[in-house]
């Protein structure tokens, strides 16, 4: 059985019309692209190379998107439903938060934006979201592993959270107006993964001798992709020094009292793991990944890439 | 058509795609609007970052500001600063109420490290159908990235309460 292609440029319609009835604002979804820093002011502030503000975005950006994407493959698998539904509002937070950094990168250096065919209506931020390799991601690996059991995701995002809500409560000083106002919200939404993550870790602690086991072994598993978190990258630490970034390593400290208090509460020892090593000191910051995120983004971008003229 | 109602009358009318009890101007979603030489600059500012009801708000305002003679709509998204549940009216609190969903109670705007909270979290509310304080919390996430799921114990419907951010 074979279907052609809808051709939503098409004269005489595409098999979508009829979703749409007479009047375009009926479209859920909106009848095009809307790019969310529409009206923002995105001047860049001084004394910051633009190259290294897009790139730290991109850091920012792909930690979230890539996070976003394999929290959002819980849905329909969670324990129940309201778990279900907590993990898919977590997802679409972050896919919030990595939509408005990417759009910031790509305003901040177009040329960080992967080049499509000309005439192609994909915005910026959906350009850099599906149409770049692997190696070009700079997400953290803790992001793209393969989920696990539920005690997994609670774990990735407990480390997860109580680092970003540490660094964004500090961006939020950013000199750069769009990182501190996407940082002002995002330590909102981040409260709420925080202490939803900790709190389900307390549950599985404290819970029966399986749901335990089981969260132990997931921050056993988890463990060696943690200290990548609060490493600095060359590029983070040129944008901290220019008053628009933050350096992992300067919220180090106050993430471990964060996560001593949920282990102690837990009573789950720190575990004793060492850190994943990186390939000649690269690591998930400069493009060097598991073999996890290449499939990841397989079927992340596969259909993006079948249409790059496609409007959606 | 004439433009009989001022660009600001029209906009606050407007409601929100998922809460339609409440317009944008109770939500506090919408910021300002201004007219500069026969054009209506709109603002307005997302709940949540991933709040996905952004693109048909601005339809929404872009379309009932044309049916009212406006023909030069752009709609600005204002992110800071952010949005605050403190920014409901009452109106929109009444209007929420009326309607099942529980208002927030007041935003938590201290200084400094937001502190963790392992415990679940407490709000005196009361269930908007009868009206008792014995309610459970049943997950701190709801249908809508803006709400929390409970459940009354007095008399066993479940409602939801719009978070306090």
């Amino acid at each position: 059985m074979s279907h052609s292609t809808p051709d939503p440029n098409d004269a005489h319609g595409s098999v979508f019309d009829g979703l749409l009835g007479s009047d375009d604002s009926q479209w859920a979804f909106g009848t095009d692209f809307e790019d969310p820093l529409a009206g923002v002011d995105t001047t860049m502030p001084e004394g910051v190379a633009p190259d290294a503000l897009a790139t730290y975005c991109v850091m920012l950006a792909d930690d979230a998107l890539v996070l976003s994407h394999r929290v959002s493959e819980w849905c329909s698998n969670a324990p129940d439903l309201e778990e279900d539904i907590a993990l898919a509002n977590i997802a679409l937070d972050l896919l919030g938060q990595a939509r408005l950094l990417l759009a910031r990168a790509a305003a901040a250096d177009p040329t960080v934006v992967p080049a499509l065919p000309e005439g192609s209506p994909v915005p910026p931020e959906d350009a850099l979201a599906f149409f770049r390799e692997a190696g070009d991601f700079r997400n953290v690996r803790l992001a793209e592993v393969d989920n696990g059991d539920f005690a997994h995701v609670v774990c990735r995002i407990l480390l997860f959270a109580t680092v970003r809500l540490a660094l964004m409560e500090r961006l939020r000083e950013s000199r750069d107006r769009v990182l501190a106002a996407v940082a002002a919200k995002g330590v909102k939404e981040l409260a709420y993964h925080r202490d939803y993550a900790g709190r389900w870790f307390l549950t599985l602690a404290q819970g029966t001798d399986e749901s335990r086991r089981r969260l132990v072994a997931a921050l056993e598993d988890l463990w060696p992709l943690y200290p990548e978190l609060l490493a600095t990258h060359a590029v983070e630490d040129e944008v901290a020094t220019a008053g628009v970034g933050v350096r992992p390593a300067d919220v180090a400290a106050e993430v471990e009292v964060v996560l001593e208090q949920v282990l102690a509460m837990s009573a789950v020892e720190r575990p004793d793991r060492r850190a994943l090593a990186g390939v000649r000191g690269r690591t998930g910051r400069d493009g060097l990944h598991t073999e996890a995120l290449g499939r990841m983004l397989a079927e992340m971008q596969v259909t993006a890439r079948a249409h790059p003229m496609g409007q959606w | 058509m004439t433009q009989a109602l001022t660009a600001y009358d029209v906009a606050r009318t407007v409601t929100d795609p998922e809460m339609p009890m409440l317009t944008l101007e109770d939500l506090g979603v919408l910021r300002e609007v201004t007219e500069e030489g026969g054009a209506v600059i709109v603002a307005i500012t997302p709940t949540y970052s991933g709040c996905p009801a952004m693109a048909t708000m601005r339809d929404d305002l872009v379309h009932r500001l044309r049916d009212a003679g406006y023909d030069d709509v752009r709609v600005r998204v204002e992110l800071e600063p952010a949005w605050s549940s403190d920014w409901i009216t009452e109106r929109g609190r009444a209007a929420l109420a009326e309607h099942g969903i529980s208002p927030p109670g007041p935003a938590d705007h201290r200084a400094g490290p937001v502190v963790l909270n392992l415990l679940p979290t407490r709000r005196a509310l009361h269930c908007p159908r009868c009206g008792a304080a014995e309610v459970e919390l049943t997950s701190e996430f709801g249908a809508t990235a803006c709400k929390a799921l409970y459940r009354c114990t007095a008399c066993l419907e479940p409602f939801e309460h719009v978070k306090e951010i």
